[in-house]
């Protein structure tokens, strides 16, 4: 009796999360760095094979968007789905940032196939956020290898 | 550059269950069970789904 009014005396723990090792690397700059270039957080958290298959993949996924002639959002179109669109597109950072610079891509559908290569732009951008997103969890502890 | 419905459903696939294994599991084994995984419902969910359009239509 008096153990139980001893335990219920006592204000209750929060469960601590689970961190594993931290990093030397600081996970805003794993994050930012896996942005920019797809992969390279990775890298810099010494996981190479990853960071090649992830670089490989998303970028792979940009450039048959690309050569499909899938359509490249812009902002300040006014449109909620071309806003969408823009931010799955930005999600790629470099590649991104290179197509804009380089006038690559189409501002808008003209071939059926182009709305394939409009999805695999997107997509692409969207993965390379989880790559730098991991990146970040494992720069941080939070996810263990 | 042309691909066809199901080689481009073969690319997709393919660079999205690399990345979704690599960043979903902890374990190199798992990443890859987890990627084939992906892969394996990523295209047979588009044939399945094919099959079901092609039924409606016809």
């Amino acid at each position: 009796m008096s153990t139980n009014t001893q335990a219920s005396a006592q204000p209750l723990k929060k469960p601590a999360a689970r961190v594993h090792n931290k990093s030397a690397i600081s996970p805003a700059v794993a994050l930012f760095a896996g942005w920019l270039i797809p992969g390279a957080g990775h890298l810099l958290l010494k996981k190479p094979v990853r960071a090649a298959l992830l670089f490989i993949s998303i970028a792979a996924m940009f450039a048959i968007g690309i050569a499909l002639e899938g359509k490249v959002y812009t902002p300040g179109t006014g449109d909620p789905l071309d806003i969408l669109g823009f931010a799955g597109d930005l999600g790629a950072g470099g590649p991104y940032i290179l197509t804009r610079m380089l006038d690559l891509g189409h501002s808008s559908v003209q071939i059926a196939i182009a709305d394939y290569g409009t999805k695999f732009i997107v997509v692409a951008g969207l993965l390379n956020i989880v790559a730098a997103v991991d990146a970040h969890s494992l720069a941080s502890g939070r996810k263990s290898s | 550059m042309t691909l066809t419905h199901f080689s481009a459903v073969l690319l997709f696939s393919l660079f999205t269950s690399i990345v979704f294994g690599i960043t979903q599991r902890s374990d190199p084994k798992m990443m890859v069970r987890f990627g084939a995984f992906c892969f394996v419902l990523f295209v047979g969910g588009t044939i399945a789904a094919s099959w079901v359009m092609w039924a409606i239509k016809h």
